[in-house]
């Protein structure tokens, strides 16, 4: 039961093949039974859960079952769940049981969908490798002693590992496709303010957007669904009405444009990961497609732009937990200062304290120009790079990440070889584009993921492109042998 | 030496919105601590702000009443730093593309005299929490309720060359802000703050003198105070060779002076940056065009239509007007009574005294505009005579009723019943043999001064009662008569 999709469950439940609590309690036991290899959960709500399925059954009964009645999924640990610990796989947030639900959880919730648990991140989803969680690292189903990828990388590895059909992640910098890529599943990064960030822990905030990650575009399709929508709690929303993302699946992508930056292809990217997404360009050839070299020039910028703006934005957005009225709190602070330093100082790990200061140190009197604007300056020229190529093509494609997962502690003690990771997602959330990622492949038995970045708004279309390479690929039917893989 | 000082003032007002700035938490004063502050207010994890149209139209109608130019498109930035009450750990406020920019006003001055004081602009922002230091045994309480409540902060060019100045401005911000209803404007619950920049510079200077920041200070009367003892102190130090550092300062009204807070060289770096959780507010022309449609009748205005329509003189046109509500009183009074002139008299006199010894604002008067326009009705007809309707309006005041009432009640009618005059009028000249002899042997030129002696005894007599104009006219034939 657990191989089954999104798509499957829905129909499996409407025809009554089995029961949303079959399959929950069935999900639920695979969790206890693996997840310990790969720590892709750090709260199983299992009661709740099967509450929420009995409740599902129901419904299904009566035959007023909304879009995704009874089907289990799991949301990163980013975003608030009323009366379930959400700790952003942070210290901080330990003990914070927040007492309302974020919109995406709420959504999913009216949609009837059952949540399995809060999966594993990267602390305040600042990290490319799940390391940086308080929780430990989230190990790869591909091979447990290499990284999942990140921050998503709880969400991304429980999909992998068929502990969810489905999960909820974010992507500020590359955080559901960079994980995605590594662990052979389906993610997608919406258009910014196409998602609410409503209760969504902000890192940063001008870049932060939420979407789902599965097994393939279609069951993609079916979270967006539910995901997105207009939201008046969330200010920077574009207040789109939800729309049905599966609908365009279908349509041919004969004559369709597909842009190839050559700026994606340099130095620095695996040969055998380019050769695997060259592939896939090849199979989209043969479905009609047009293969147009574009150029994003100021590629090479998109790193340093984002270590400035995110750093700056996330130094701001952290500054709440100060100990004072929820979270971590130090032992007997002797004074306020004191009280500030050791809470903030303990409760936070080193990632996030370096991010914390490289903001405050761009945004400090002096360095505000030479980096926060210039840093802007920047985010501008990427934007209208993206602008000039969506002129001549229709979506752009490259690949996600610059190589396979790599393994547990590679990179760890070198941030900017990490930070290097997303040296190909970055660019489309300085720019607030969608982007996704797909499986195209394998290196060594490892997952490559190939990258659709698409226009402003244009998910159902992305959706569509990325469905059809499934129709004719069977990559992402590729899992990983669980046995074998500890 | 001839000393100039040097003043501009940052006001904040805080808006009587109903909800807060950027939360739906009410922003009542004076509810038990922290039960006005909702998941935005207290800055729990992805929580996200949006901004109140309420505030914004408040403060887009403050903007136009001081002439100013209305930020059409306005951007809030965060203010950084660590702060128990401050729940974010930033305040969020516009700095570069503020709600309004540059405008003036015009002050006037208890001399009669008027003078322009530049604006440089005002912008909106939240405010904190309160820190409470005292019951918590060596720790802190913290109450939200405030946090997040709207202000705007009223920044003003350094025009004003004394402390009277400084207070004239302020009144008219405050009248302003209470005319447009967008506050409460009061200084006692925190409403209206005011900090004051001031420096000095020798006379004919153009260069401004280094300044000090004086913070808080939440009277009218403290202001004035704070500006003149930091001036001399400023003063003070020049003429003996000495500088001023530039720095924060607090007046400590107690002991009428002002002590050093923090120096601004070690001042926070507050590191501005756009919030990325809010989007610029454009406001449309029509919006703003709308709101210009819709201002209420402002003091200047309405001083200048109080002495064309009204008769009032300038001053009492000015005294009148500084707030709505007594501006509201006066045009009642006026209106009912049909006594404009004696209308403004009776406020600015006896009804002004009233409050004052009472401490109560004009809508907590005890006497309402429709009793005193009665009782102004009364004097007008001659039931009362002036000296009897003071003894009305207290009684009035004293919650015995309106005019008519306490004048019956109290037997208070005016006698001009003449033949009752006449008796009293003999019964006094047969009482007074010997002033009636000095009369008679009097100067024709000192003779009417001499008849007060007779008023008084007669009005005695009367229990003050009588119609003075009566016995004038009795006495003086009855008078006459004898010589």
């Amino acid at each position: 039961m657990h191989q089954l999709t999104i798509a499957e469950i829905i129909r499996g439940l409407r025809d009554k093949q089995f029961s949303s609590v079959e399959l929950t309690r069935h999900l639920l036991e695979r969790i206890a039974q693996h997840d310990s290899n790969y720590n892709s959960f750090i709260t199983v709500t299992g009661e709740q859960a099967l509450q929420q399925a009995a409740a599902a059954d129901e419904r299904l009964a009566r035959g007023d079952a909304p879009a995704m009645c009874g089907v289990p999924i799991a949301h990163k640990d980013i975003f608030c769940t009323n009366g379930v610990r959400t700790s952003c796989g942070s210290k901080m947030l330990d003990n914070f049981v927040p007492p309302y639900d974020a919109a995406v959880v709420e959504n999913f919730q009216r949609a009837g969908a059952i949540s399995l648990g809060k999966t594993n991140m990267d602390e305040f989803a600042m990290g490319s490798s799940n390391e940086t969680s308080f929780y430990g690292p989230v190990k790869n189903p591909w091979d447990t002693a290499r990284v999942s990828g990140g921050s998503s990388g709880g969400s991304a590895a429980a999909v992998a590992a068929q502990l969810a059909p489905g999960a909820t992640a974010t992507d500020t910098g590359g955080s559901i496709r960079q994980p995605a890529a590594l662990t052979n599943t389906t993610g997608l990064k919406p258009t910014y303010g196409r998602v609410s960030r409503w209760g969504m822990i902000a890192f940063a905030s001008s870049l932060d957007q939420a979407g789902p990650i599965a097994r393939n575009a279609e069951d993609v399709a079916h979270m967006l669904s539910v995901m997105a929508g207009s939201d008046e709690r969330d200010s920077t929303n574009l207040r789109r009405a939800p729309q049905d993302y599966t609908a365009d699946l279908d349509n041919p992508v004969a004559g369709l444009k597909i842009g190839v930056p050559k700026e994606y292809f340099g130095e620095g990217l695996n040969p055998e990961t380019a050769a695997r997404v060259q592939d896939a360009l090849k199979e989209y050839e043969k479905l009609g497609a047009k293969l147009v070299e574009v150029s994003l020039p100021h590629t090479g910028l998109a790193v340093p732009a984002y270590y400035v703006i995110a750093p700056a934005e996330a130094s701001a957005n952290l500054s709440r937990f100060d100990g004072v009225r929820y979270g971590y709190r130090c032992e007997n602070p002797a004074d306020l200062r004191d009280l500030y330093m050791r809470s903030r100082g303990e409760g936070f790990g080193d990632e996030v304290q370096r991010r914390i200061l490289v903001g405050t140190y761009a945004l400090s009197a002096g360095y505000y120009d030479a980096y926060y604007n210039k840093a802007q300056q920047v985010r501008r020229l990427i934007k209208q790079d993206f602008v000039q190529a969506f002129e001549k093509v229709d979506v752009i494609m490259g690949p996600t990440a610059p190589s396979p997962a790599f393994a547990i502690g590679a990179k760890a003690a070198d941030p900017v070889a990490m930070y290097l990771e997303d040296i190909y997602t970055i660019a489309t959330n300085l720019a607030g584009l969608p982007g996704m990622s797909l499986p195209c492949g394998q290196v060594d038995n490892l997952p490559v993921g190939l990258q659709i970045i698409g226009n402003y708004l244009d998910e159902a279309r992305m959706l569509n492109v990325a469905h059809q390479y499934q129709q004719v690929t069977d990559w992402h039917q590729q899992h990983p042998d669980l046995a074998s893989a500890v | 030496m001839e000393w100039e000082i040097v003043i501009g003032l940052e006001v904040h007002v805080q808006l009587a919105t109903q909800s807060k700035l950027f939360s739906g938490a009410s922003t009542q004063f004076g509810a038990a601590p922290n039960t006005q502050a909702c998941a935005i207010d207290l800055a729990m994890p992805g929580t996200l702000p949006v901004p109140n149209e309420e505030a914004f139209r408040f403060a887009t109608m403050f903007g136009l009443a001081m002439n100013a130019e209305i930020g059409k498109r306005s951007v809030f930035e965060r203010k950084n730093y660590f702060y128990p009450d401050l729940p974010k750990g930033y305040q969020t406020t516009q700095l570069a593309e503020p709600i309004v920019g540059p405008g003036k006003i015009e002050i006037h001055l208890e001399d009669g005299s008027s003078k322009t004081v530049r604006l440089h602009h005002a912008h909106l922002e939240e405010d904190a929490g309160k820190s409470l230091h005292e019951d918590f045994h060596g720790m802190s309480g913290i109450d939200l309720n405030r946090a997040g409540t709207p202000l705007i902060e009223i920044v003003s060019e350094p025009d004003m060359r004394s402390a009277a100045e400084a207070v004239a401005y302020l009144k008219k911000i405050h009248s302003i802000v209470t005319y447009l209803g967008i506050s409460d404007g009061d200084m006692s619950q925190g409403s209206m703050r005011c900090d004051a920049n001031v420096s000095v510079r020798l006379k004919g200077e153009e260069k401004l003198g280094t300044r000090t920041e004086l913070k808080n200070i939440n009277s009218f009367r403290f202001v004035e105070r704070a500006i003149k003892v930091e001036a001399e102190r400023q003063i003070d130090i020049l003429e003996d060779g000495g500088s001023i550092a530039q720095e924060t300062r607090l007046y400590d009204a107690d002991k009428n002076e002002t002590r050093s807070m923090r120096s601004k060289e070690v001042a926070n770096d507050y590191r501005y940056f756009p919030c990325p959780d809010l989007l610029p507010v454009v406001l449309t022309d029509d919006y703003v065009e709308k709101l210009r449609g819709e201002l209420p009748e402002l003091p200047d205005a309405k001083s200048a239509r109080f002495q064309s329509d009204y008769g009032l003189s300038a001053y009492d046109a000015e005294q009148l007007t500084q707030e709505r509500a007594l501006a509201d009183y006066f045009e009642t009074a006026a209106r009912s009574s049909g006594e404009a002139k004696l209308a403004a008299n009776w406020i600015t006199g006896e009804l002004a005294a009233l409050l004052n010894r009472e401490e109560l604002s004009i809508a907590q008067s005890p006497v309402s505009a429709e009793q005193l326009a009665g009782l102004i009705a009364r004097i007008k007809d001659n039931t009362i005579s002036s000296k009897i309707a003071k003894q009305v309006f207290e009684a009035i005041a004293n919650g015995e009723g309106d005019a008519d009432t306490v004048i019956e009640k109290r037997g208070l009618k005016q006698v001009s019943d003449t033949g009752a005059i006449e008796k009293m009028v003999d019964d006094v000249i047969a009482a007074s043999g010997a002033q009636v002899e000095n009369y008679r042997n009097a100067d024709e030129a000192k003779r009417p001064k001499m008849m007060g002696y007779f008023v008084g005894q007669i009005m005695k007599a009367s229990k003050g009662q009588a119609n003075p104009q009566l016995i004038n006219q009795i006495l003086k034939k009855k008078l006459d008569e004898l010589l």
